[in-house]
């Protein structure tokens, strides 16, 4: 009963968070409600005991990556009436992506799920039963290879952002700080002998 | 006993309340009694700063308020209360007022799981670690907020600051947390001070040493204290992200710093340091059993309170003792110094665990 009430309740949260990500005109507030999309989306979770899951959405989502959005959302400088000019021209594949998605959702909800029960009472679980270590046994053995393969191509994003934003431009003046660290001091003060003089 | 004896005629009205409102009203007032004590470890954290500094530059510090200036902080408070709250003009507001309670609530969130007393947590959850990492990452959205609801160039420049700083401290401090989880076998904090139960050389910092050291300075990073304090940096940005803020909304930033330096501190002395395990619980100090010493081989909270002032005390230290660093060495020790410790450590660890040395001999 009050599962089921705490359930309406976020997914109410949730979807006005959603409207909110692509209808607020500020882009700060977009990532602002896209957070709360997270966190509601956490405590839906939650209520699955999948705690494991649930948690990591926000540390990493909320905790890392909506930081950095947020960190170069403030910096931009958008004009919301320039971006919108071309909305007219763009609607058309907007919408043919947007109906690719639903398709494939409901292929998934409908048709994929073959036999899994849907709507089905959650089991309940005793308190040895950890989430976390299923999820582990399962992630290093059933799905080894595509859990590598994705640690890969992460890797390979990350190498791919650090060589595209790394320019070597002539003339910059750069800190070395093993040189800074390896100063000694006779390498900047002289020290020098010599007789007090009096006027 | 009598004061509980005195307290029986209470018996029966408790026992006849539903049993899901005993459990709230008991959950409640722990909860209450933890923010309380946490509030005013803040407030005589604060006069302890002061005093602490002060004798460490020769100084006396406050001493008017009250014998020996003990009531400073309460008058310090009493001040900030009174004060007008101004809210820029064009600042925004909503963002601008909910900004200090987005940094003050995941600073008193995260002692819920920390362990008291053996076999003691406000909650007792399985994946109490993943949880504090979770929680203490959401505090620097009140100081993003901060910085841009204000509409001021000093505090947007500290919000940046403080978000890169606290980003690229924080992976050092999820890689320290992995080998203390590695070590311990457990997300859940009560378990992990059980595994290092055993005295002063069983704890985790003796085989997780670099660990130990890149956590407490990447959390001294993270509170934004001395030397990392570049988000407020008084010298080149005013006082950063809360150069706008005053009165109660000041007050609220003043107090979750506090209260995470003290959360840092816990949770130090909880995964690296044996939390409420007795530093003389070793079987070196055997003998002592049957003797009145034996008090001094029993865990419980006062070991836990020891631990954390001392690690506060560092904090202090720190404040007094070292320059500020400049930005620049900030991101560098971060990136390129803790990050690749950590990830080497963890390496040798699993060295470790696949061997047996340590910890892992069993």
């Amino acid at each position: 009963m009050f599962t089921t009430f705490l359930f309406y309740a976020l997914s109410t949260v949730l979807l006005a968070a959603a409207i909110g990500v692509i209808t607020a005109r500020n882009p700060v507030y977009a990532a602002l409600f896209l957070i709360l999309a997270f966190v509601a989306s956490a405590v839906l979770w939650l209520l699955l005991e999948a705690e494991f899951l649930a948690i990591v959405l926000v540390l990493v989502y909320v905790g890392a990556v909506m930081v950095l959005f947020l960190f170069v959302v403030m910096m931009l400088d958008i004009n919301v009436t320039t971006m919108r000019e071309g909305f007219l021209r763009y609607a058309p594949v907007g919408a043919i992506v947007a109906g690719i998605i639903v398709l494939e959702l409901a292929y998934v909800i409908w048709f994929r799920s073959d036999g899994l029960p849907v709507g089905a009472q959650l089991v309940p679980r005793d308190g040895a039963y950890s989430s976390t270590e299923e999820l582990g046994k399962v992630l290093y053995t059933q799905y080894l290879y595509p859990f590598e393969l994705a640690g890969m191509l992460l890797l390979l994003a990350i190498v791919a952002a650090i060589l595209l934003t790394m320019r070597h431009r002539p003339g910059l003046k750069v800190q070395d700080v093993a040189e800074q660290v390896k100063v000694q001091r006779g390498d900047r003060v002289r020290m020098v002998q010599m007789k007090s003089e009096s006027e | 006993m009598w004061p509980v004896a005195s307290l029986s005629f209470l018996q029966t009205p408790w026992l006849a309340l539903p049993e899901l409102v005993r459990y709230l009203l008991v959950l409640v007032g722990q909860i209450l009694a933890l923010t309380i004590v946490v509030v005013l470890c803040v407030a005589f954290l604060t006069y302890l700063e002061r005093k602490v500094i002060g004798y460490m530059q020769n100084r006396i510090g406050p001493n008017r308020v009250g014998p020996r200036g003990w009531f400073q902080p309460f008058a310090d408070v009493i001040k900030l209360l009174v004060k007008e709250v101004v809210i820029p003009s064009s600042a925004n507001r909503f963002l601008f007022v909910i900004a200090p309670l987005l940094s003050i609530v995941p600073a008193l969130a995260t002692w819920a799981v920390i362990p008291l007393f053996p076999g003691f947590a406000i909650a007792d959850i399985d994946a109490g670690l993943l949880y504090v990492l979770a929680l203490t990452s959401l505090g620097v959205y009140g100081v993003i907020l901060a910085g841009w609801a204000s509409n001021s160039k000093y505090a947007l420049l500290g919000a940046m600051r403080s978000a890169a700083q606290i980003v690229a401290y924080e992976i050092a401090m999820g890689f320290a947390l992995v080998g203390v989880l590695m070590a311990g076998g457990s997300l859940n904090l009560g378990k992990l001070v059980e595994a290092q139960s055993g005295g002063l050389f069983s704890w985790f910092w003796l085989p997780l040493f670099p660990l130990f050291i890149v956590y407490f300075v990447s959390g001294v990073a993270e509170t934004n204290r001395a030397p990392f304090d570049v988000a407020e940096g008084e010298s080149e940005i005013v006082a950063g992200f809360h150069v706008e803020y005053s009165g109660v909304a000041f007050a609220i930033f003043f107090l979750a710093e506090y209260a995470n330096m003290i959360l840092i501190a816990a949770l130090t002395a909880v995964m690296f340091w044996g939390g409420w395990d007795s530093p003389f619980a070793g079987p070196l100090l055997g003998f002592l059993d049957g003797t009145i010493l034996e008090v001094l081989r029993l865990p419980g909270i006062h070991w836990l309170a020891l631990k954390i002032a001392i690690f506060l005390f560092c904090f202090l230290w720190f404040r007094a003792t070292f320059p500020r660093y400049r930005y620049d060495q900030i991101m560098r020790l971060g990136w390129k110094v803790f990050i690749p410790v950590t990830i080497v450590w963890i390496v040798i660890e699993g060295a470790m665990a696949a061997l047996r040395v340590g910890p892992w001999n069993t």
